[in-house]
């Protein structure tokens, strides 16, 4: 067994021990850094699969700052989760039919790292020849994410455009006008 | 977020933020030639905000960064991303067709993919900036 396996393997199985762990926990506090540390390890498999730009973002966002704004979010809401009461029957068949559906999905797959998988026949080789010539910066990924793909990206900074303008509108002063509201029917009475 | 924190805290951010924008910046202008990008480099810089105002208090951030002028950098950002399309446009190319931007294509696609990964950064780290500074301030209501 060479190196890179037994790291995939101790990997892999402390991404699923976390899920697990996180599945269970009720409090919100240590679920919020497990699921930094489950950020963390995925970015680590993400190195393995050379995919080092996906690594960096994985990292910074899912490691570092989704769990401090996940840990803001905390200090509102309160620390524990409320226990659910209903029974757990229906959402414990939807999952397993929609694991099942996904699985199922898998088995029509190519082969992990099949070269000649449609992904790698179609496009990609000619992004990989041409982008020195068309573009001509080293870095591939980022000539297919800000060039050959420019629309995408315009699309994924609109989403994060939208997210704040959502959490402005959510969070920008609401309470403040709850507390005149309240203040003006003070007075009327 | 008004008490003062521990002198080894502050000691050990003041040493760290500094490092980190100037290592946000680093991903940011050399997304082209190694791994990272607009969009990593936005948040490493967002992150040493945040960092500088869980030890520093929010009210001493922005002093630095104040939330108007924030949210002004959120579109900034797009508009930046979503102008290069039209300048593209109106130099006689197709929308975010970096080729027409300059005398040589080569050329061209520098200054478009430099100009959109800036346009990614500076709406990514506002973003982030923003979203932490609204949490804040709901929580101290």
């Amino acid at each position: 067994m060479d190196i890179q396996t037994i790291i995939n393997f101790s990997l892999l199985t402390l991404l699923a021990l976390t899920a697990i762990i996180l599945l269970r926990l009720q409090n919100l506090l240590a679920a919020v850094l497990l699921s930094g540390i489950y950020s963390l390890l995925s970015a680590g498999l993400f190195v393995i699969l050379d995919a080092v730009d996906v690594a960096f973002t994985e990292a910074a966002v899912g490691a570092g700052l989704t769990t401090v704004l996940l840990l803001g979010a905390i200090a509102i809401t309160g620390r524990e989760q409320s226990v659910t009461r209903h029974s757990k029957l229906l959402p414990i068949a939807v999952t397993t039919i929609t694991a099942a559906a996904l699985i199922y999905g898998t088995l029509d797959m190519p082969k992990f790292g099949d070269p000649m998988a449609p992904i790698h026949t179609y496009v990609a080789p000619r992004y990989i020849e041409q982008s020195d010539e068309e573009i001509g910066i080293p870095n591939i990924v980022t000539s297919v994410l800000a060039s050959y793909r420019g629309y995408d990206t315009l699309g994924e900074v609109t989403v994060v455009f939208t997210a704040a303008i959502g959490v402005m509108l959510l969070l920008g002063g609401s309470r403040k006008s709850k507390n005149q509201n309240l203040n003006k029917t003070d007075k009327n009475e | 977020m008004n008490k003062k924190r521990s002198l080894i805290l502050r000691e050990v951010c003041n040493l760290i933020v500094p490092a980190v924008l100037l290592y946000a910046f680093y991903v940011q202008f050399h997304g082209d030639y190694g791994p990272g990008g607009g969009f990593q480099a936005g948040v490493i810089f967002a992150a040493a905000v945040i960092l500088y105002a869980l030890v520093y208090g929010r009210e001493k951030t922005q002093k630095i960064f104040p939330t108007s002028v924030v949210r002004y950098f959120v579109s900034i950002g797009l508009l930046l991303y979503a102008g290069v399309g039209v300048a593209s446009l109106f130099m006689g190319g197709n929308y975010l067709d970096y080729n027409v931007l300059a005398h040589d294509p080569l050329y061209g696609q520098h200054i478009g993919i430099f100009i959109i990964e800036l346009g990614v950064g500076i709406t990514v780290a506002a973003v982030m900036i923003m979203i932490f500074y609204m949490l804040d301030e709901y929580a101290d209501k």
